[in-house]
Order: C-alpha cells, then structure tokens, then sequence
C-alpha cells in the first residue's frame, strides 16, 4: 500500500502531535505525517480524504483471551482479531490461559504462527508457572527465545510469594514484563462479586477489594526487590489505584492498565443476577469507579486494556454460581472510552488515544502505537462523535457476553490499517488517484 | 388491592406494603380452610405445580405441597437426586422441559442466590422462590409476618429481633424487607464473622451484643446455625456460640414480657436456642409451620386462581 490520509486530525501521543496533517505510508511504514505531503503526480499513490476523522496510531490491546488453542468454540485467534480489528485494534497480546496453557515453546510459537495470518498483530503471553497452577516456573527462557512478549498468570494469580519472587527475578533477566492478576484466592472462594452492600443484598459471596489490594501491594513490594518490570492487570478499585500511585510516587518501577468495564460499570450491575456483568476482577463501587478515573486522569493508570473475555451462551445462559466470569470487549473499548472519559472531559482525546496505543506499546517495549516515520503503519482512523449502538449480534468476536448490548454510545473506527495493509472498515471517500510521484 | 399484579415471587424486597398486606390478607382465609374438617376447596383444580429442590428440605418442600393439594392442584416434584439434573441436564433445559409438560407455577429451592430470576425468565408459567442461596426465602418472610400477626395483632411499631447466621441467611433478608416494610424495627444480631458486609446500610439496627439486641424486643427470631458452618472458622467453638449467642431463658428476660419467640427449623437445640425456650410459654415454632401452609396456599391461589371465592368455588 502507497497511500495518503489526506486531512484528518492526526493524534500522535508519542510524537506530542495533534494537529491537522496528511500521513504518508509506503511499503506498510510511515512514511511522513505533515502538512500537504504532495501527491498530485504520484504514481499509484492512492489518496484518502480523512477530513473530520482522527488519525491514530492503532490500538494496542495488552490484555485478550483468544481462547485458541482448547476454545475455539468460544473464539479463534482469527476471530479474535477480527473483533481487535473491528475496534481499531492493530496489536493484541493473548493472554496463556488457554488449553494447553501457553507455558511452553511450542504453544507460543503456535498462537505465534495463526496470529500471523490474521493481517493484525498478534503477541503470545507466557504463563509464568507450568499449566497456570502457581507452583513450578514455567520455561520462561525457551518462550521469550520463541517470541513472547511478556509472562502472565492472569486468571490462576501465583499465591507463593516465593513462586512469584523467583519469575520475577527470572523475568527481570529475560526482560519480559510480568504481567499480574492481583487476588488473595483465599479472600475470594466461591465468590461471584464484589463484595459489599450489593452483594449483602443479593445473598450472593463477595470478594472483598482487599483481596485485590492486598496483592498488589505484595507484587510492588517483591518488584521493588527483585528489580522486574511490574504490570499490574486490570485495575478495579480505589486501594490499588492508591497503592501504585504511591508506589510510582516513590520510584518502583509498575506500570498498570484498567478496563472500560471498570470505569463505566458498579456491582448494581449484577443487582438483577444479570451474568454478563460477572467478571473477575469483580465491578466495584461508585467510590471505586471515581478513582479509576481521576487514576487514569492523573497518569496512575498508564493504560486501557479491555479483559476480552469471549464465553459461550451456555457458559453464561446459567445460574449465577455456574456462569462463567469475564466479558467481551474489544469492540465497544473505544466508543466506551469516548463516552465514559472523553466526553465528560476526564481525558483529552490526545490522552485517551495514548492510554490506547503508545502507553501499552511502552509497556510491552514494542516500535509499534506511534506515527513515527519509519514504524510500522499500524493506524486507526475514527470518528469520535458518530452515534454507535452495541449489538452483540453483529460482533466480529464469536463471545456476545456484553454487559452494554444496547448501549448508545459515542466514537467508531472507520477503518483500521495494520502494517499498511487495511484489515477493517473502509474509507468513506476516495478523493483522487495520483499518477506520478513528486517528493 | 385484591389481586397480584405480578407472574412471579421472587422475593419481598421487590414487592409493596400492599401486595404483602394482600397476601396476609388471604393467608388469615386460607387458614380458615385448614381448620376444617374436610381440608379441601377445588380452587386449582386442573393446575399443575412442580416443585424443583436443588437443596435438600421437608418442611418447605411439604408445605407448599399441601398447600397446593389442598387447593386441588396437581402436584409433581422433583430433585437433584434421582432426576437428569444429576445427569448434569442444565437448569434451563430442565425448566424448559418441565414448561413443556404444561407446568403452571415452578416452585423453586435452589443453591445459587437469583436462580428463581433466571428461571422467572426462562419460563412463562409463575415462579415462586421457595429459596435461593443465601438471598431470600419470601415464604418464610410472610410466614413469620403472619404469626407476628396473630400474637401481636400488628406488625407497625414492632421490635423484631433477628439472631443467629445472618452472613448466610436468606430468611434473614426476606424478614428484615419484609417487616422494615410493614413499619417493624428490625434488629440483626450475631457474631461479626456472621454478619455480611456493608448490612448496616440497609434500614435496619445490627449489634453483636446479643443481650442488648434483644432489649425490649417483641419478637425474637432465632436462626439456625448450620452445621457446615460450624467447623468453619466462623467462630471458635459450639460451646462458645451457644454461650455468647445462644438464646436462653436468662437472655430472653431482657425483652418484652410477653415476647415471642420464633425459629424457621430446623432447630439445634441446645445451641442456638435452649430447649426450655423452644417449648416453653413463648415459643410459637409450630404455629410457623401451619401458617406457613396458609402463606403458601395464599400465595398459590393469588398467582394462579386469581378471582373466586376460596371458600365455595
């Protein structure tokens, strides 16, 4: 692809730009973001009026379950990406707890392999203990030589303070990001939501936030001793905002990302036994959803992940108990974002782009959520202010567990591009075809 | 108000001072039929009531089975043991295939708090919640409201006192919306291990002083503690319980004189109630259980039989 965005605001967080300006991509690269990069005699550049819409580096989602190997009733890593695709999303990191559990070379390489036919960019996650049980380090060396991105226990949190000191220290030397679930699983037994007056009412068991706060501090405190890079998974809660915004304050190095999901949603939501709103990390309070997002408003939060959790209807067509946790996400993450931060004026634009693409990307050391020419042309392009209602019906994802079917919301993407090539939507209007290149 | 507005019973949080008020109404009717000779009115005649236990019971399960036999419905019953839910069968197809067989009114005990509400969804016949986790048992709300009302003539201005294993208590939770509905003053009292989070936020007084609680108190409704809870870790010892919670003759001298004294059963006598107190002059456990006959025909025939009169139809 030899093309030019012509006219959109282009937002680029690492670059500080946010301005009108044209991109230029050749060979799936930037190639130049400026003011009136000149086509008229190009040859075989193809032109985009982009005019009205925003031009960003493509989403970069840390935080997905693709469910395949062991699922694939539930999702595939090509469904998966078409849903990350249809959300804007150019990078996507697959989460190990799949069956077999990525904690091993061979299953790395092959989430590794199928995400490379789906045209987005598709990162493997390791666990950090064999088969997710928390006791014996898996063989984290071996899957970053494979191609890993970073290690994980996400769903099965390693409850040894040794274990976890060990794969941090391991880790630390392979420099992978050690990405943690933060939950006292001793705190949190046959429990299906937050605990608190919801749930008092509701006569179903809470977890108490301590069960989360308690382990986040433990997971400073040992990032703190071992020296790893800290990643501190879907954020739910007051406490653990105030725990990493101290940690930050005082030199440690963590990083985190929340949900959508948490700054939208409380534990009324399960107040009907709706089990679309079942997820762990359970919903919180109000309190808790206001400091997600003055947490995210003042940098605490570094990131916006989505949790995409696809089930299938009989996974959550069951009784409270039984129904499975987690819900989709990668498709209503953006029009969330707009509604629930930007429009209320929590986030800039800017900032919520960036919460969506260079900080997960920093995270995760990739050369990828940037504009910078030279960088793979990973962009999305959307309209913030185009009405979009949720219906699960018509999602990419084969998971329709969304508590926000129906929802009205603000902001779509309207096309996607990754590494040049377009993966989803379509540009509304095609404004002229160059014969010849002038540079 | 003569008539219920609503296909289900799913719990009394969710229902008016007036709908309550109308199903005392008609369980004081009710009651009257069970005193006859001939315990019998063909009012659900032709309707067919299952009652669908995934928890083991006899006197709700029994209780709402007369209830519906004396009104001349068809009764069928089913539980985990020795039906396709222990096949594993998923509790949508076991309702949906019990709705195919024609069944009017779903009675349901089960495990998980809110699957009466999934079930309420999934069929079309009423469902009424005999039960749920540890959310609400309606029934034994308005079981307990209809023996307060018999001895103390009104439930406005009430002390009720609650004792026992509130954490997992849905009758608890039924009475405390209940009677705060009917203008009571509930008091829940146990120890702290044993009260859920955050309930002082609801319209009700909690202590862990069981003598205190029970100060001036009308009513006394001790809760049972269940043996599963007992080797827990939710408090050191039986003995302890017994001695620090326990409801005895010396105890119960704080509240009013004439004081009434209830327990949903079963009871561990001995620990959460002394047997004196059990028997003695206050207690009134076996009206609880006739009454609960009489709320549950109540319920049944506002649900479905609607209109008529009960007592020549």
């Amino acid at each position: 692809m030899w093309a030019l965005l012509k006219g959109g605001r282009v937002i680029d967080p690492a670059n500080s730009i946010d301005k009108i300006a044209d991109v230029l991509i050749e060979d799936g690269r930037i190639a130049g973001v400026g003011k009136q990069v000149n086509c008229s005699e190009n040859d075989g550049l193809e032109v985009y009026d982009v005019s009205g819409m925003i031009v960003a580096p493509g989403f970069v989602d840390m935080h997905v379950h693709l469910r395949e190997p062991g699922a694939e009733h539930k999702e595939t890593i090509k469904s998966g990406a078409a849903a990350a695709a249809a959300g804007g999303f150019t990078t996507i990191l697959a989460m190990p707890n799949t069956d077999p559990a990525a904690d091993s070379k061979p299953v790395i390489e092959y989430v590794i392999c199928r995400g490379a036919e789906t045209g987005i960019n598709v990162l493997a996650c390791g666990a950090m203990t064999k088969d997710m049980a928390g006791q014996e380090m898996a063989e984290l060396g071996d899957m970053a030589e494979a191609g890993a991105s970073a290690v994980s226990d996400d769903g099965y949190p390693i409850q040894n303070s040794l274990v976890m000191r060990r794969v941090m220290e391991y880790a630390s030397m392979l420099g992978l990001p050690v990405l943690t679930h933060c939950e006292d699983k001793s705190l949190t037994a046959d429990a299906v939501m937050n605990e608190g007056i919801a749930s008092t009412v509701a006569g179903l068991r809470g977890m108490p936030a301590a069960a989360e706060v308690s382990m986040v501090y433990r997971n400073i405190l040992l990032a703190e001793l071992t020296g790893c890079k800290l990643h501190i998974q879907h954020v739910s809660c007051a406490g653990s905002v105030e725990a990493i915004r101290d940690a930050k304050k005082h030199g440690v190095m963590v990083t985190c990302e929340t949900c959508p999901q948490y700054f939208t949603l409380t534990d009324e939501a399960l107040a009907q036994y709706d089990t679309n709103a079942k997820m762990n990390p359970p919903l919180r309070t109000k309190t808790d959803v206001e400091a997600i997002k003055a947490g995210l408003a003042d940098g605490t939060i570094d990131a916006i992940a989505t949790d995409h959790a696809p089930h299938s209807l009989e996974d959550k067509e069951v009784e409270m108990t039984n129904a499975a946790f987690g819900i989709v996400g990668l498709e209503t993450a953006l029009s969330l974002t707009i509604s629930q931060l930007v429009e209320p004026g929590i986030l800039t634009l800017a900032q919520a782009v960036e919460k969506l693409s260079s900080a997960p990307a920093r995270i995760l050391g990739l050369e990828r959520g940037t504009l910078s020419v030279g960088s793979p042309a990973d962009i999305v392009i959307f309209d913030p202010s185009a009405e979009v209602t949720v219906d699960a019906s018509q999602f990419k994802s084969k998971g329709r567990n969304t508590p926000f079917n129906g929802w009205t919301l603000k902001g779509k993407a309207q096309a996607v591009i990754a590494s040049g090539r377009l993966v989803s939507g379509s540009f509304a209007v095609q404004s002229e075809k160059c014969s010849t290149r002038k540079d | 108000m003569d008539k219920l507005e609503r296909k289900d019973i799913l719990g009394l949080q969710d229902m008016s001072q007036s709908e309550i008020q109308l199903i005392l109404d008609t369980a004081v009717s009710m009651k009257e039929i069970l005193a006859r000779p001939v315990k019998k009115v063909p009012t659900l005649r032709g309707k067919t009531i299952c009652t669908l236990f995934y928890e083991p019971s006899t006197r709700t399960r029994t209780s709402f089975e007369m209830a519906a036999k004396t009104l001349s419905a068809d009764v069928t019953s089913i539980s985990t043991v020795g039906s396709s839910i222990a096949k594993g069968e998923s509790f949508k197809d076991t309702l949906l295939t019990l709705q195919a067989m024609g069944i009017d009114a779903f009675i349901i005990r089960h495990q998980a708090g809110g699957a009466p509400y999934f079930a309420a969804q999934t069929v079309r016949g009423s469902v009424i919640n005999a039960g749920d986790g540890m959310h609400e048992h309606p029934s034994q709300g308005l079981l307990d409201m209809l023996t307060i009302l018999e001895e103390k003539g009104r439930l406005e201005g009430l002390v009720v006192t609650i004792v026992g294993d509130i954490l997992h208590s849905r009758v608890a939770r039924s009475n405390l919306w209940g009677l705060t509905k009917m203008g009571a003053t509930v008091r829940l009292a146990g120890p702290k291990t044993l009260l859920p989070l955050e309930i002082e936020k609801l319209p009700v007084e909690v202590y862990t002083d069981v003598d205190a609680a029970i100060e001036g108190a009308d009513v006394v409704n001790v809760l049972r503690i269940q043996l599963e809870r007992m080797n827990s870790g939710f408090f050191p010892s039986i003995r302890e319980y017994a001695r620090m919670f326990g409801i005895n003759k010396e105890r119960l001298r704080r509240a009013k004189p004439d004081v009434t004294v209830m327990h949903p059963g079963p009871m561990n006598r001995g620990i959460e109630i002394t047997p004196d107190v059990a028997d003695g002059e206050f207690a009134v456990i076996t009206d609880q259980v006739t009454n609960g006959v009489a709320v549950r025909m109540a319920l049944l025939y506002l649900l479905l039989g609607g209109s008529g009169n009960v007592g020549t139809a």
